[in-house]
């Protein structure tokens, strides 16, 4: 990355993969958890956490110096709940059907501890600029996990990517299905979802031996 | 030059390499091993993990050689009611042997070498010998299954069980869950169409599906939870001549089973002992609601909840689960108090969640998953408790 100093691309690129929030600081679990059984609702929801984060860091770093430090955590939620209401709104005017699949789950974006951790930790001491990086880095290392969950899901679970049925029609029998394959259905279940983020932090840990605890 | 020269030469030319596990393994699991300890003092005992393996299967064999039989039979008692007449003269045949063994073994074969295979994988990644712990879930997980169950799903099943089920934690006596039920547990919420229902249960009654000559394979528990009086008598049940998964059939080789198993002390007899406890107490409870009236003919659970609460360990995988997998030393609790506690839940639950799950009446599956979550806990609690009353004993002395 000629464009950003090396200090400054390690913010962006040190939460994709070993200082993930979902499978390094097993943040946001709940949401990951949630949402994932279509690979669709995964990716909508990585871009509303993106957006909200890298913003919000932004918004909360300007601010950083007029907080009073006690109610800094009060002002932090009307900064996400302002921008989950913008998200919000957003999807409700332009992805209607979308909005109502995530439902609950783009309101619930104020409770991802995620977001409430990099204000606290990052955006409170960094300028506006770094702290915009760290927003975008850490949401796009817990949307990649959302994406990777979700497509495993989506593909396994109902045998369709984004809603196209890749493996054949499970009704009239063509593709995998004249074979005899057939759809797990565990896979729409939530305790899919948490053995396939468990398998990514195996794989993860596996890979790099540094990350694995005491 | 005999088998297990040349098994120990392949084992000393593999010493130390990647593939050493692998042959070790093979040496092992048919021979003893040629070296014994050198120094030190060592408890030798004869029981080891392959003997106590080894007893459990012996335990199961009848129930294999049972199922593979009831297979065939289940098969054409269906299409030919009138074998049902006379269950002992027609069950024991060839026809009913050989139709039974074409759709067993595959379980078995598949079972055991994907089972196994996984096993020698891990080992060979994690340098360390090859564990036994398989054995006896690989004899399982066929009984437990419905006879029909296409083989790639029970491949992705038991891939699945041994890796989250077993691997993850550290392999054999590391698991939380019981491997067999974890591989059960996941077909059951993967496929569901080919684990309950009433299409299942019988060889063939899927493909029949609306043609002329089509078949039913309804279960004792299936027609019960529908409010409907089973075809089959409480007899038939114990000698095991209703359609079910392979091998849990029949009540009365379990019990010779049961009895081998606590005669060997290789199962648990406090668990076995509570775990009947509990479902009878639970089976009273039912009968004693319905007894007051509190439910009526014509509800959703009279059928379960009226049956007369000692048919419930005649019916159903029940007593297969109790003999064969909440005795498990690994899952279970181990301490003695523990056992009783923990059996007792089995048996309870087992039987609660018979009558109050709608999709599938059958609950020992579930109830053994829960309380193997549980047994830790449980055991915890015993220590605690003995510690507290000793310490207390050991005031009352001093002061």
């Amino acid at each position: 990355m000629g464009l950003l100093s090396k200090k400054d691309s390690k913010l962006i690129l040190d939460p994709l993969a070993d200082n993930n929030p979902i499978t390094i600081q097993v943040l946001g679990i709940c949401s990951a958890l949630a949402i994932t059984a279509q690979l669709k609702a995964s990716i909508v929801m990585a871009i509303s956490v993106l957006a909200v984060m890298g913003i919000g860091n932004v918004v909360i770093s300007l601010m950083r110096n007029i907080i009073p430090s006690k109610i800094r955590i009060i002002v932090q939620l009307v900064v996400v709940a302002s921008l989950v209401i913008v998200v919000d709104q957003v999807l409700k005017a332009f992805a209607y059907s979308l909005s109502k699949e995530l439902s609950v789950f783009i309101g619930l974006i104020i409770t991802n501890c995620i977001i409430m951790g990099r204000f606290e930790a990052f955006a409170l001491a960094n300028g506006p600029w770094r702290s915009f990086l760290d927003g975008i880095g850490n949401a796009a290392g817990y949307g990649l996990i959302l994406v990777i969950v979700g497509f495993f899901r989506e593909l396994l679970g109902s045998g369709t990517l984004l809603g196209y049925q890749v493996l054949g029609d499970p009704i009239t029998k063509t593709g995998l299905y004249a074979i005899g394959y057939e759809n797990n259905g565990f896979m729409l279940l939530s305790p899919m979802a948490l053995i396939i983020v468990g398998l990514i932090i195996w794989v993860q840990r596996a890979r790099n031996k540094d990350l694995i605890e005491e | 030059m005999g088998l297990k020269q040349n098994l120990h030469k392949l084992k000393e030319k593999y010493r130390g390499t990647k593939m050493a596990p692998a042959f070790n393994a093979l040496h092992t699991f048919l021979y003893m091993p040629n070296e014994t300890t050198h120094s030190g003092s060592h408890v030798r005992v004869v029981d080891d993990l392959k003997r106590t393996m080894n007893t459990v299967i012996m335990a199961l064999v009848p129930c294999l050689i049972f199922g593979i039989f009831n297979a065939g039979y289940q098969h054409y008692a269906a299409i030919d009611g009138t074998l049902r007449l006379d269950p002992f003269a027609n069950f024991f045949t060839w026809d009913n042997f050989a139709l039974g063994a074409l759709k067993v073994l595959p379980l078995v074969i598949i079972s055991y070498g994907v089972g196994l295979l996984i096993e020698f994988i891990f080992a060979i990644i994690n340098k360390h010998e090859v564990e036994e712990g398989y054995l006896v879930t690989g004899m399982l997980v066929p009984l437990i299954v419905p006879i029909d169950i296409p083989l790639w799903m029970l491949t992705v099943a038991v891939i699945f069980g041994v890796v989250i089920g077993k691997e993850v934690f550290g392999g054999t006596g590391m698991n939380i869950l019981n491997p067999a039920l974890t591989i059960r547990a996941f077909l059951f919420f993967a496929y569901p169409t080919w684990m309950s229902g009433d299409k299942v249960w019988v060889h063939g009654a899927k493909e029949m599906t609306g043609q002329p000559d089509a078949i039913s394979g309804e279960t004792i528990l299936g027609s019960l939870a529908q409010n409907q009086e089973p075809i089959y008598s409480i007899w038939d049940s114990f000698w095991g001549f209703i359609p079910g998964s392979v091998g849990e059939t029949s009540t009365f080789l379990i019990l010779l089973g049961a009895a081998f198993l606590i005669y060997t002390k290789i199962g648990s007899w406090r668990i076995m002992l509570s775990a009947v406890i509990g479902a009878l107490a639970m089976g009273l409870i039912f009968n004693g609601v319905v007894n007051a009236g509190w439910i009526q003919e014509g509800n959703t659970f009279y059928g379960l909840m009226s049956e007369t609460f000692w048919h419930h360990l005649v019916i159903g995988g029940l007593a297969f689960g109790i003999v064969y997998m909440a005795t498990d030393p690994v899952t279970g609790s181990q301490t003695n108090m523990g056992k009783w506690y923990y059996g007792f839940f089995i048996g309870f639950i087992s039987v609660l969640i018979r009558v109050f799950n709608p999709a599938y009446p059958e609950g020992v599956m579930l109830a053994i998953l829960l309380m193997n979550v549980f047994a830790p806990t449980i055991d915890h609690y015993v220590v605690q408790g003995n510690i507290k009353k000793r310490m207390k004993r050991l005031k009352a002395k001093t002061a």
